[in-house]
């Protein structure tokens, strides 16, 4: 079974940069010799970073204790504190680990826990649980709080919206110039973003190959390689990563070596990963000769607005042009344009419990797009981090009637 | 001696196993619980249907479905519940269709074309609200079999509203209506409206519509409710607990039939 699933030779450097990251964040939070900011993952990691702050993603985290399973031990005990299992279970996974001194980062890196912040730093574009999230270790550890509150659900994005999204950014210099000790530097802040916009060229690349049949990765691969432009952007490293993943990639395809052997079908997943399930979806397609090529989610880390001549203009456009900020119509529009440059044959929808702002089919949206397009879907219940919320039986259930409906009417 | 083909349909509570004929006759149908051995089960089945069958070689393909479809040791191939019901229900009907298959554990509707193509599929949430296991709890509850509950639920045309998806919070309903003295008739039939609204709010069930599964099976007057609801005939089939077997059985015999060297 373990064979259906291709090993990505660069994991190997990735997990070293990995480690070289959490092991700068390990040292300075015993040092304290320099700064750490968290950050939301689609916060503005960039302008942190040009204070020299290091950035911390404690969703990152979050999927790491949903991966490992642990979450499924941590999460009661942020509910038995108030966090209620209907809202984020990133949030009740991370504060659960906070409560019980259990991490697989001690695991993995030897860290006794995540690096204690200097200054919390979220953008609610993508939901209003990350501010909660901060809030609680804003009242453990009083650091401060700050942030941008993006107005969600746009359909078009307007110069109005971009000046106050420019301004709540530039209204943060004063706390990170205070709490870094450093002045703002504006050509600072555009190296960090040229070399953001750099690993973003990059990482579209890297999901960009997957439209070529056979694909050379899966989205249960690019769920795992997509690390390093969540947590490392604007860094030299993660250019360098790409490079190297791009690279073996592109001799996938030369050798005409498929991700998924016999590649029959395309897919598309919409939703978040399951994380605790993540290598059982890999296996469960790759048997059935089923390659999941593109998805809402590896795509969210795509910041090409950064690319402008304005740092700020490009950071408020690409934390606000993101998917997961728009309207129904945007989005309709936005899985249309996927369904076609990736040739899909099925959609996956995972409608996860605890989290509605990356769960797409509560609006008819499913519907609309089938209708649109005549690709056929499946919505499954499930949850990111919270596997009570999952039946294994419906899900596999589900994926193979899909499978089955589609390789009958070829 | 004229060739055999087996489906085996292994449910959360019931395993159905159906032995067909060349010609697509059904020649021996089997249920008994899926218990704890589901290879035990279906072996078992196997052979008190090859027995009432009088085949006495093993069947030449067999094919099977439901939850425990990968425990079957002696299929040849498995498909979901999904493809079986559709197969098995087209084949009875011969029409585009919705089926609302009601199972022990979960719920589904099936749409299939004219051509007997699965067009689409739903399952219900994940939750026992509206399934087999729903009407197991309220007969625990009010201390029936549920054998009795069809009779009870024809008996009246005043159910109980139980307003609850929870079936644990529909229990506690129950006990609030019994403590006010209503008649255990509106309650089970109560019960049965319920099962009909999760089924209702699962899809808008357009053109003609097939009811199978044990629950219909077992309560023919579910389907007269929800005809009532929907205003329009639903048709049972023969066998409304065999479907899944049945087309898991037709599968076998296509499959077969697909072989190169199938005939030798
Ligand atoms: S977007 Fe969803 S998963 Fe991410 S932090 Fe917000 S609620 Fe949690």
């Amino acid at each position: 079974m373990g064979d259906a699933i291709k090993k990505i030779q660069a994991t190997g450097l990735m997990r070293k940069l990995m480690g070289a990251y959490f092991a700068e964040l390990d040292q300075a939070a015993t040092t304290r010799e320099r700064k750490i900011a968290w950050c939301t993952s689609v916060g503005p990691a960039e302008l942190l970073r040009s204070f020299g702050f290091l950035v911390y993603f404690p969703e990152n985290h979050g999927a790491v204790l949903g991966s490992s399973r642990l979450a499924q031990e941590l999460i009661p005990a942020a509910n038995a504190r108030g966090y209620s299992p209907d809202i984020c279970s990133y949030l009740t996974s991370d504060i659960g680990s906070y409560l019980k001194g259990q991490t697989p980062l001690t695991k993995a890196f030897g860290m006794a826990g995540p690096p204690r912040p200097d200054v919390l730093v979220y953008n609610t574009n993508q939901c209003r649980d990350v501010q909660d999230w901060f809030g609680f270790y804003q009242r453990e550890w009083d650091v401060p709080l700050i942030g941008i509150d993006t107005p969600r659900s746009l359909g078009d994005i307007t110069r109005d919206h971009l000046d106050g999204l420019i301004a709540q950014h530039k209204a943060l210099i004063p706390v990170l110039e205070e709490v870094s000790g450093v002045p703002f530097d504006l050509e600072r802040l555009r190296e960090v973003v040229a070399s953001s916009y750099r690993c973003t060229l990059l990482w579209k690349q890297v999901l960009k190959l997957a439209t070529h049949r056979p694909s050379p990765i899966t989205f249960f691969d690019g769920t795992i390689h997509m690390g390093p432009a969540v947590v490392m952007r604007g860094l030299p490293q993660a250019e360098e990563y790409y490079e190297v993943l791009v690279a073996e990639l592109e001799q996938r395809i030369a050798d005409q070596a498929a991700a998924v052997d016999g590649e029959r079908l395309r897919f598309y997943w919409e939703g978040m990963p399951v994380w605790g399930k993540l290598r059982d979806h890999a296996e469960l397609f790759a048997n059935q000769g089923t390659c999941v090529v593109a998805s809402t989610y590896c795509n969210s880390w795509i910041f090409e607005p950064l690319g402008c001549d304005d740092p700020f203009e490009g950071m408020a456009r690409s934390y606000t042009e993101l998917f997961i900020v728009r309207s129904e119509e945007y989005k309709q529009r936005y899985l249309k344009s996927m369904c076609d440059d990736y040739a899909v044959d099925g959609i996956v929808y995972h409608d996860a419990k605890t989290c509605p702002n990356n769960s797409n089919c509560r609006y008819g949206l499913p519907q609309r797009l089938a209708r649109e397009t005549d690709v056929p879907y499946v919505i499954i219940n499930g949850d990111l981090n919270d596997l009570r919320l999952y039946s294994e039986e419906q899900a596999r259930t589900q994926f193979e009637a899909l499978i089955e409906q589609l390789q009958a009417s070829r | 001696m004229n060739k055999v083909f087996c489906g085996v349909d292994i449910g959360a509570s019931a395993t159905k196993l159906v032995l067909i004929d060349a010609a697509g006759q059904v020649l021996a149908r089997v249920v008994r619980p899926s218990g704890v051995d589901y290879a035990g089960t279906a072996r078992h089945c196997l052979e008190t249907a090859s027995e009432d069958a009088g085949a006495d070689a093993a069947p030449a393909c067999t094919v099977a479905t439901g939850y425990g479809r990968d425990n079957v040791d002696f299929a040849t191939e498995k498909r979901t519940e999904i493809h079986c019901h559709g197969a098995g229900c087209f084949h009875l009907a011969q029409r585009a269709l919705s089926i609302i298959d009601i199972g022990g554990q979960d719920n589904k509707v099936i749409h299939l074309d004219d051509r007997g193509r699965l067009q689409e599929f739903k399952m219900n949430r994940k939750c026992a609200a509206g399934t087999g296991a729903f009407i197991e709890e309220i007969a625990l509850r009010l201390g029936l079999g549920v054998a009795e509950l069809d009779s009870l639920a024809a008996g009246t045309d005043d159910p109980v509203s139980l307003g609850s998806f929870c079936t644990v919070f529909a229990k506690t309903e129950i006990l609030s209506h019994l403590r006010q003295g209503v008649p255990v008739e509106a309650i089970v039939r109560g019960a049965f409206v319920s099962v009909v609204d999760r089924i209702i709010e699962m899809d808008p069930l357009e053109g003609a519509v097939m009811a199978t599964g044990g629950v219909v099976a077992h309560n023919p007057t579910i389907v007269e409710i929800l005809a009532a609801r929907l205003d329009r005939d639903v048709s049972v089939p023969e066998s409304p607990q065999f479907t899944g077997a049945l087309g898991a059985a037709l599968t076998a015999r296509g499959l077969f039939d697909d072989q190169p060297e199938g005939d030798t």
